[in-house]
């Protein structure tokens, strides 16, 4: 057996006790490396909103998530080269809340890479954050590919640093995804200014993958779906021949093709989001291309979550989301159309009733 | 006239001229308008429930997975719940959310509270057509 090639029974192998409780909760990805030297995978966890009740209590839903991604992840086979945490670790960015995540990232057995939520930052504007997991957006290479981390939530100075009487009530203001007193996501021009530096060197052949925590593209504004200098920061991007970028922050299935870059969202760990287009009262723009998820089932409480593993082929990136109670699904770069696509749904006839959002 | 119409006569007196309209659809724009915002208040009273870390004991709420009342299908309900085996109102669904996940206590069905949200909902889903039922 090649040793780069995921198998049912090196799978189960790797899944160990859980995979005797009879539930296989990961999608069993068969992965064919052509040239392995250049071919890799990672794992991408997002969107846990650890939430303090008081004292030692945790809302237990969610810790249950990222728990069971955490444990899954490292079961993985082969082993991912790293592992991506896409944001929204906490619910109110609280120290009890970071370290309380933070403890139960420890136990992945892979290095990670942590991007900043807005649930993490608009308390103390990502200082315990900072302490924990470091800056917050830098860059690295892997075999051959330009990595980048952007803080895409910042917003307007006026709104951060004048609006609200108390850090407390500005975390609040803005966790409420649809409350109206938010105020839009931006990457901001110091950091667009620092992406330019870090991308001047960069050879345009070089494949790029971006991660951010809002979509770097408008989708809707009244949740927040939407990067206010998303044309911009894109712009920075056009240059190259493949870029990527992965998002947290929708909490939901979604994948787009923009001139030269793809877009995919993650799922949450915590809980699934509606799609903008369920809101009776908006106007959205939801990509065209994506193939929604499942509606989500309330009664099963892991229904619409779970991770993802991504396996980068040649420089595009496929998606594998290892849906908790639901069939996993595969969004994979489709070189012959230039976009992603659902590797089973993506036609028309295919589609099911549950993928229908009202 | 019976004397249980005479009494009828006796109490209705008082009432019209306590209100001040003598028939029955005789009301103003400005009657409606205060209608409205009768309407209005109770919805904005439902929206500060939804979004409230107190409805539940664990400081989740409503709009943490319903953002403006999203995915919850007001005009769809009464429905068979095929969780639950059975045809149900919004308001046990209500029940359910504030039992399940927010870990609280379930409302008395004509609880002010519960009509508040029902009204939230059904203010946010203006203009979506019935469709009882429907999954
Ligand atoms: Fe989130
Ligand atoms: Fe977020």
């Amino acid at each position: 057996m090649n040793s780069r090639q995921i198998t049912r029974r090196s799978f189960l192998k790797g899944m160990g006790a859980i995979a005797a409780g009879g539930t296989l909760p990961v999608s069993l990805v068969e992965l064919a490396f052509a040239d392995s030297s250049r071919n890799f995978t990672f794992a991408y966890i997002s969107d846990s909103h650890i939430q303090h009740i008081k004292g030692t209590q945790f809302v237990r839903n969610w810790d249950r998530g990222l728990i069971r991604s955490v444990a899954e992840t490292n079961m993985l086979l082969p082993k991912p080269d790293f592992v991506v945490y896409g944001g929204d670790l906490a619910q109110l960015g609280t120290q009890a809340e970071l370290d309380h995540g933070a403890e139960m990232l420890a136990k992945l057995n892979y290095k990670y890479h942590c991007v900043m939520g807005e649930h993490d930052y608009y308390l103390d504007l990502g200082r315990y954050w900072g302490k924990l997991f470091g800056p917050h957006y830098y860059s690295w290479d892997h075999k051959g590919v330009h990595f980048i981390v952007l803080n895409s939530i910042l917003t307007y100075d006026k709104w951060t640093h004048e609006r609200w009487p108390t850090p407390e009530q500005r975390m609040l203001e803005m966790a409420g995804l649809d409350n109206p007193n938010g105020s839009p996501f931006m990457v901001g021009k110091k950091q667009r200014q620092w992406l330019q530096e870090d991308l001047k060197t960069l050879k345009k052949e070089t494949p790029v993958v971006l991660f951010s925590h809002s979509p770097i593209q408008k989708i809707y504004k009244g949740w927040n779906f939407w990067t206010e200098d998303a044309e911009e920061v894109q712009a920075l991007l056009r240059p190259f021949a493949d870029v990527t970028v992965v998002y947290g922050h929708v909490h939901q299935i979604q994948y787009n093709q923009i001139g030269n870059i793809s877009f995919h969202a993650v799922m949450a760990t915590a809980w699934p989001w509606p799609y903008p287009e369920s809101y009776a009262q908006a106007k959205t723009h939801l990509p065209k291309i994506t193939v929604p998820m499942n509606r989500a089932d309330p009664f099963f409480e892991r229904d619409a979550t779970g991770w993802q593993f991504i396996n980068l082929k040649t420089g595009r990136i496929d998606i594998s989301y290892n849906l908790y109670d639901n069939t996993n699904r595969t969004v994979a770069y489709n070189r012959k159309t230039s976009r992603p696509e659902d590797t089973t749904y993506q036609s028309p006839e295919k589609r099911i009733p549950p993928q229908s959002h009202y | 006239m019976s004397i249980s119409l005479r009494l009828l006569a006796f109490t209705l007196v008082p009432l019209i001229l306590f209100t001040g309209t003598t028939l029955a659809d005789d009301f103003t724009q400005k009657d409606q308008d205060r209608w409205q915002k009768e309407y209005m208040s109770v919805v904005e009273k439902g929206r500060a429930l939804w979004v409230s870390p107190k409805l539940g004991t664990n400081g989740v709420s409503c709009a943490q997975c319903h953002p403006n009342g999203a995915n919850t299908h007001p005009e769809t309900y009464p429905k068979f719940q095929q969780q639950l085996g059975r045809v149900i109102p919004l308001r046990d669904m209500i029940n359910w959310c504030i039992l399940n996940p927010l870990e609280g206590e379930e409302l008395n069905p004509y609880d002010p509270r519960m009509v508040a949200m029902e009204a939230y909902l059904a203010h946010e889903r203006k203009g979506v057509p019935m469709a009882p039922g429907k999954h």
